[in-house]
């Protein structure tokens, strides 16, 4: 056992009662009983911790306190002088952000005879799509249908959704995967080749298709791998997005990059920048879980600070459900060294139960994550929770009982990615039971886009994480790394084919900035900090 | 708590941090503000491989920083970045070959066998074992053996002839997915079904319906059972 001895005693009382609880099956809440729970204890429902903005389109609507004062910040270009004539790149669709959904659209662009760039914060494929471990969501098997995907998707995110955007993820689905399976992707199947589908949090029919659990690695690593293959695609790392580029009737016409590499140089003075000139542009910045809302750990990449929000904000773009963020329910609570990082849904979808100190089932397991997070903060917040030596409260996950329930080897077989993180770290998981707690872990909404992923503003695409609409106010396992995927392809076609119905005669300014100084100047409001973020800073601090 | 403050040293400079951290942690308690050798910090995404060693110890160690724990007397260096070849193919224009996996990756033929690269992998992969299966052809097995690989490069780097082996192993898997795979009828079928239209009435239908009623219908709906 490799818990301090005070965790050991505890664990020991849930192997005590596991053999109660195999047979038992926790009640599923009402409707009611849902709506009550997350009105006392869900973090989109703490009023104290949102701000209202003040400027833009979204003036008078609510959103995280940490993600309010980066919308309304101040530009980095501001006070530089950069020479926007003569752009240092020069493309038809240039896609910001170099994860799932960005190389999806990337790669349909090309197809389309698009001249594609694609700019990117870190390395092409250092993202979240990278770390999907659960799956992705289609509804391809005899007894489900997209209809029966289509009321999960709406259920799961409180029936707020956008239906046209709902529509197009399933319908769109069973092709979004077909399209990965061509380009290489190792599904799990069965020998006659059917795909072996598994349960996610809010699925009424089984429709996760996975890797093993590496499903968002092996996605993303394919997709990033024929992204290099193609020379009609040039990729540019380390060179975030901090502005995008307008003509004077709004529409964009590019961006302006950050070279990190020189600029993050110690012997540089100066911030470098690249100026793309672009004919249509396509937003796919991922989430914003680095941003650490109301202080929770998250699940996210490093470089998951939202700043394709404020890029689209400042231009004029809307914003969709940017007042709900997703908590997933089970976080690491223990190793500290790993505090935040995920335990995929697949456990519990594979029989582990949440337990609380006294080793008894408090919730359904399989609820939608909203509910199963709210469920485990109450237990903390009544006492019921396991305090870890870092201080922090946390309940069970009994990932012993998979192997009662499923035959002994099954959590190796099917998690060996999360055996060896914990490993790493001397926990057993198919012995010992671990410590969860809910940690941040996406962005439910976005910029407003419509099925073919444009914005209100001409000739701006945003797709995946970065845009809002198909979720709702909660988004379901799986249904994220398709809506990369079918979305990120929507992108791609939609901004080819404007891009050709260009002209390439466009005009570079950053006239959006003078206008939203002015707003800023009228509302007097005196930015509170630059934005994007682009990294979050960890220097001198305790982690 | 207390902290347990250990020594460390990166790049030649002492610092002491607690012993908690991470080594990607602990760089940052240090004061270094990171843009390469970080992603994920979650162990998949292979970008913070690193090279340390001990005092008084002359090995050199291989480890993801973002999931390895310093120790006391570590000596830690960043490698920002390591070169490596990788050849541009295009998976539409291969016919799913084993020979082609060698036409496009000839070096893999001067594997030595010494078992390097096994030894220096964090994720505790056979990769002598893919390795041998993709000079063997045996491309079902390189890519299940490879399969967990995250890209690190930590095996190339101290490889003895020099070999890129976890491109060769992802072309590996990409034909298996590609060419190997046995097809799913269910997902063509529904790919028909959907482009001769048969849901549309069905979606239509829960369009247009009123939200109450959508609600109710999803209270019931039933669910397909875990067996
Ligand atoms: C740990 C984890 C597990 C998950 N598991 C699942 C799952 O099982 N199933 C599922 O469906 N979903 C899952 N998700 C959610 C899903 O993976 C993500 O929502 C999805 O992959 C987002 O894809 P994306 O392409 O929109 O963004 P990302 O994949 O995050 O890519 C965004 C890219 O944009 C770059 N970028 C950011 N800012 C800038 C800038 N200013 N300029 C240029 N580039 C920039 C980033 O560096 C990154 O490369 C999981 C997420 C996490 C974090
Ligand atoms: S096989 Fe090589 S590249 Fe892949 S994870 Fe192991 S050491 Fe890293
Ligand atoms: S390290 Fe290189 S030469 Fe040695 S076994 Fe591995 S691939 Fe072969
Ligand atoms: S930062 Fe991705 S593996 Fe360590």
């Amino acid at each position: 056992m490799a818990y301090p001895s005070p965790l050991n005693e505890l664990a020991t009382r849930v192997a005590e009662t596991r053999p109660d609880r195999l047979n038992q099956a926790f009640p599923r809440l009402t409707a009611e009983e849902k709506d009550k729970l997350l009105h006392e204890y869900h973090p989109d429902y703490r009023a104290d911790t949102f701000s209202t903005l003040r400027v833009g389109p979204n003036a008078g609507d609510r959103t995280p306190r940490e993600l309010a004062l980066l919308l309304e910040g101040e530009s980095l270009l501001k006070g530089t002088n950069i020479a926007l004539d003569h752009p240092d790149y020069d493309c038809d669709v240039l896609v910001i952000g170099g994860g799932g959904a960005g190389c999806a659209a990337a790669l349909i662009a090309e197809d389309l005879g698009a001249k594609v760039l694609v700019a990117t914060k870190l390395r092409l494929g250092d993202a979240n799509t990278m770390m999907a471990q659960g799956g992705i969501q289609a509804a391809d098997k005899e007894n489900d249908s997209p209809a029966i995907h289509y009321l999960d998707v709406l259920g799961g995110g409180h029936f707020a959704n956008i239906p046209e955007l709902v529509e197009t993820l399933v319908t769109d689905a069973p092709e979004a995967i077909q399209w990965l399976e061509e380009l290489g992707v190792m599904f799990d199947k069965n020998p006659d080749g059917s795909m072996k589908t598994i349960h996610g949090g809010g699925t009424s029919r089984k429709r996760m298709h996975t890797a093993r659990d590496y499903t968002g690695a092996e996605i993303m690593r394919t997709l990033r791998d024929e992204v290099k293959s193609r020379p009609q695609i040039t990729v540019l790392e380390f060179s975030p997005a901090v502005e995008l580029l307008t003509d004077s009737t709004g529409a964009t016409t590019g961006a302006v990059l950050l070279n990190l590499n020189l600029s993050g140089n110690a012997f540089s003075r100066d911030y470098h920048y690249t100026v793309v000139r672009a004919k249509t542009v396509i937003i796919a910045t991922g989430g914003s879980g680095r941003l650490h809302y109301q202080g929770f750990p998250t699940s996210n990449h490093y470089g998951a600070t939202g700043d394709g929000l404020v890029l689209a904000y400042r231009a004029g773009a809307r914003l969709a459900f940017i007042d709900t963020m997703q908590y997933h329910p089970t976080g690491v609570a223990y190793p500290q060294q790993i505090i935040g990082q995920l335990v995929t849904e697949k456990v519990r979808s594979l029989g582990a139960q949440l337990l609380n100190i006294d080793g008894q089932q408090f919730i359904y397991p399989l609820e939608t994550r909203d509910v199963v997070a709210s469920a485990i903060i109450r237990e903390c917040q009544q006492g019921k929770g396991v305090v870890t030596p870092g201080n922090i409260s946390g309940v069970w996950l009994d990932t012993p009982m998979i192997e009662i329930l499923r035959g002994p080897g099954t959590v190796k077989k099917e998690l060996p990615a999360m055996v060896r993180q914990f490993a790493r770290f001397g926990i057993e998981l198919d012995k010992e039971p671990i410590l969860v707690y809910p940690t941040l872990h996406y962005q439910n909404g976005g910029v407003a886009i419509d099925p073919d992923c444009r914005t209100n503003v001409p000739f701006l695409f945003v797709a995946g994480e970065a845009s809002g609409g198909v979720h709702g106010r909660n988004r379901l396992m799986g249904n994220s790394l398709l809506d990369v995927i079918v979305f990120g392809r929507r992108a791609g076609a939609a901004a080819a084919q404007n891009a050709r119905a260009r002209g390439s005669n466009l005009e570079l300014t950053l006239k959006h900035l003078e206008k939203w100084d002015q707003e800023l100047q009228k509302q007097r409001i005196a930015p509170a900090t630059k934005s994007p973020l682009i990294l979050p800073d960890y220097t001198k601090k305790e982690a | 708590m207390a902290e347990n403050m250990i020594d460390i040293y990166i790049m030649g400079e002492h610092h002491r941090v607690p012993d908690s951290l991470t080594i990607l942690q602990a760089l940052e308690y240090a004061g270094y503000r990171l843009i390469r050798g970080v992603g994920c910090r979650g162990g998949f995404c292979g970008a913070c491989a690193t090279v340390y060693r001990v005092v008084g110890d002359y090995h050199l160690k291989f480890a993801l920083a973002c999931q390895t724990k310093v120790e006391p007397n570590m000596q830690l260096a960043m490698i920002p970045y390591f070169p490596a070849h990788q050849p541009r193919y295009r998976l539409s224009e291969l016919k799913g070959t084993a020979q082609e996996v060698l036409d496009i990756y000839p070096e893999m033929l001067t594997c030595y066998g010494c078992n390097t690269c096994t030894k220096s992998c964090p994720q505790e992969i056979d990769v002598l074992g893919y390795v041998s299966a993709i000079v063997r052809g045996d491309i079902p097995l390189a890519a299940d053996i490879s399969f967990d690989c995250i890209m690190c490069g930590l095996c190339v780097s101290r490889c003895p002839a020099e070999l890129v082996k976890h491109h060769a192993a992802l072309l590996c898997r990409r034909i298996y997915g590609k060419f190997l795979a046995p097809r799913s009828e269910h997902l063509k079928q529904r790919i028909q079904e959907i482009k001769s239209g048969k849901f549309n009435a069905a979606i239509a239908e829960l369009k247009n319906m009123p939200q109450a009623e959508l609600k109710k219908l999803y209270a019931n709906r039933d669910i397909e059972p875990e067996e």
